[in-house]
């Protein structure tokens, strides 16, 4: 979708001139910002967007007949029809404004998982899911007896098909719902092979695109998913915006997820009935400002185009792989094929913690803990790792800084 | 690249490595009378302490089982050897000086007659530049307060 060319670079010092935040500095040294996975830093367009609009033309949307409603509808709207473009969603209307990827995932356990799937049917996540893709498929199983099916991994970090493939053979899973890429491992999930053999055994399938999206050109139609998640904050938006997209006739058969204004058709005591897709998912007044900033976000990346930034994060992927594992007492996890800008290690005689906070000493953010991935933690026998993700804006000697750094760490407590 | 190690000597004192790493009481206690556990879900901090009473009710020892970071094994291991021979009353009294330092850094208004044991317990002041890991510096101490109380289980703050 986004067609530059398959040698598009990207002009580093033109982006981190965007990220106003790059130029600070912390305890007197450069920021090495290495928690983009997190959470990415925002680009002067989105922190423009927001401002402008709170300074010129700001109101409720969907409701009021004047003109500053009516310009801050379209100005809303217009995020529906660029994160439609972004996905190559075919249809705007099949694009639901949530707060994040956690919000999405609830809704869709609480709406397809409670409306549309029966007791009795099965839900399938993986071996390395985000606890936001954990958490409410299990209150769903504890509260309508569907089974939760975990397809394992291997020891590489990668899913093992033979045995997700298992999974579905009796024919009872409803759904799967699986990370495209993970936010510990950054291993990308072959999401087209996924889709396929969910459908070959009557399940729908639904992607955790948090992290993907991020690096990666998103096609639904060409993943052939049937729902796709994923979080502004991540693509360089504001917070409290997420995409839930999922399939016109899907949405339909969903009953609401959260209840009020915004949302309905009609009201009476007696009855409601339900505004059309997406809106009976939206209840209340929407993140509004948060959609004008997500917009301006999405034209941003786009603007750079995914071929530059995938280009980007391979090289720096591998850059970082090639420094980190030179340093001695390191273990990197995981060791997938297909695999992106996030790198979860261990430092010998080092807890990830100490290692984090050693790390800030030099003004480099990495993230310490089990990334909400406890399971995952001890599938690989750990409790928490260290964690360093890349963004449009990193930079080779920003890693470079890290691996020289991470060798002083273990310097120090050897 | 700017910034040694010694950058990093004033979070990390000789003491914290040196009892971080090779902690004197980092043992379950031949016999105990009480014991209680300390829990940090957000790092996964986990912390048992053991205390045995001397006959006047005094602490003859603590000693502890952990599996954390530096700083809480470091401070796991001062607290056992700060506590030891004090009264359970008085070894409250310390930990609220303690919290006070490792929060603020610095505890203007404590008790001189704990200057001894907080200044064993004063390299660990350097955690209140950094609040998430404050926690890690006062959940032993959490694990061994539930303990003196007949509790089974602490959960730091
Ligand atoms: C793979 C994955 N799924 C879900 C989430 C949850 O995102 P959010 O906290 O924005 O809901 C994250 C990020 O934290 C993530 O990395």
């Amino acid at each position: 979708m986004n067609d530059a060319t398959p040698t598009a670079r990207l002009d580093i010092e033109r982006i981190r001139a965007d990220f106003p935040i790059l130029r600070e500095k912390v305890r007197g040294k450069p920021l090495v910002f290495l928690d983009s996975a997190a959470s990415a830093q925002k680009p002067r367009a989105v922190i423009a967007a927001m401002t402008t609009a709170m300074e010129t033309q700001y109101a409720n949307v969907h409701r009021g007949l004047h003109w500053m409603s009516e310009r801050t509808t379209e100005a809303y709207e217009a995020a529906r029809d660029a994160a439609a473009a972004l996905m190559n969603a075919p249809d705007r209307h099949e694009i639901v404004f949530v707060r994040n990827s956690t919000e999405a995932l609830n809704l869709v356990a609480h709406s397809y998982g409670r409306g549309v799937l029966r007791p009795g049917q099965a839900v399938v996540i993986s071996a390395m899911e985000h606890h936001s893709n954990i958490v409410p498929w299990q209150l769903l199983r504890d509260e309508r007896g569907i089974e939760l099916r975990v397809a394992p991994i291997t020891d590489a970090g990668e899913l093992d098909m033979a045995a997700f493939e298992a999974l579905l053979e009796d024919g009872k899973v409803g759904l799967v719902s699986i990370t495209h890429m993970s936010n510990v491992l950054g291993t990308y999930t072959p999401a087209e092979r996924i889709a396929r053999i969910a459908h070959a055994h009557g399940a729908k399938v639904l992607f955790d695109g948090s992290q993907a999206i991020v690096h990666r050109a998103v096609d639904v139609q060409a993943l052939g998913a049937d729902f796709y998640v994923w979080t502004g904050h991540k693509l360089y938006g504001p917070t409290g915006i997420g995409v839930l997209w999922a399939r016109r006739e899907l949405l339909e058969r969903m009953p609401p997820f959260l209840g009020g204004g915004e949302m309905i058709s009609s009201v009476s005591y007696e009855r409601s009935t339900w505004a059309a897709v997406p809106h009976k998912f939206e209840a209340g007044t929407p993140a509004i400002l948060e959609g004008i900033g997500l917009k301006a976000a999405i034209d941003y990346v786009r603007a750079i185009g995914y071929p530059a930034i995938a280009a980007h994060e391979a090289a720096l992927t591998e850059h970082a792989l090639a420094r980190l594992s030179a340093v001695e007492g390191l273990r990197i996890l995981g060791a997938a094929q297909d695999r992106g800008g996030v790198v979860s290690f261990v430092v010998d005689r080092a807890h990830a913690h100490d290692v984090a906070t050693l790390l800030d000493r030099f003004g480099i953010a990495v993230r310490a803990g089990h990334h909400c991935a406890e399971p995952l933690m001890h599938r690989f026998g750990l409790e928490s790792t260290a964690r360093a993700s890349f963004g449009i804006y990193t930079t080779h000697a920003e890693i470079d800084t890290l691996a020289d750094s991470l060798a002083r760490v273990r310097e120090f407590f050897a | 690249m700017s910034g040694g190690l010694d950058d990093l000597r004033d979070l990390y004192q000789d003491v914290i490595l040196d009892h971080g790493r090779r902690p004197r009481h980092g043992k379950r206690p031949a016999a105990f009378d009480a014991s209680a556990k300390g829990d940090n879900p957000m790092c996964g901090d986990r912390v048992e302490v053991f205390v045995r009473h001397a006959p006047d009710g005094r602490i003859a020892e603590a000693g502890f089982e952990a599996r954390g970071c530096a700083i809480s094994v470091a401070s796991a291991d001062l607290m056992a050897e700060t506590v030891a021979g004090r009264r359970p009353e008085d070894a409250r009294a310390l930990f609220a000086s303690f919290r006070e330092l490792a929060r603020t850094g610095a505890c203007p208004a404590c008790d001189p007659a704990l200057a001894d044991p907080l200044e064993r317990l004063a390299p660990l002041a350097g955690v209140h530049e950094y609040p998430s890991r404050v926690k890690c510096a006062t959940l032993p101490w959490h694990a061994l307060i539930a303990a003196l109380e007949g509790a089974k289980e602490a959960s730091s703050e």
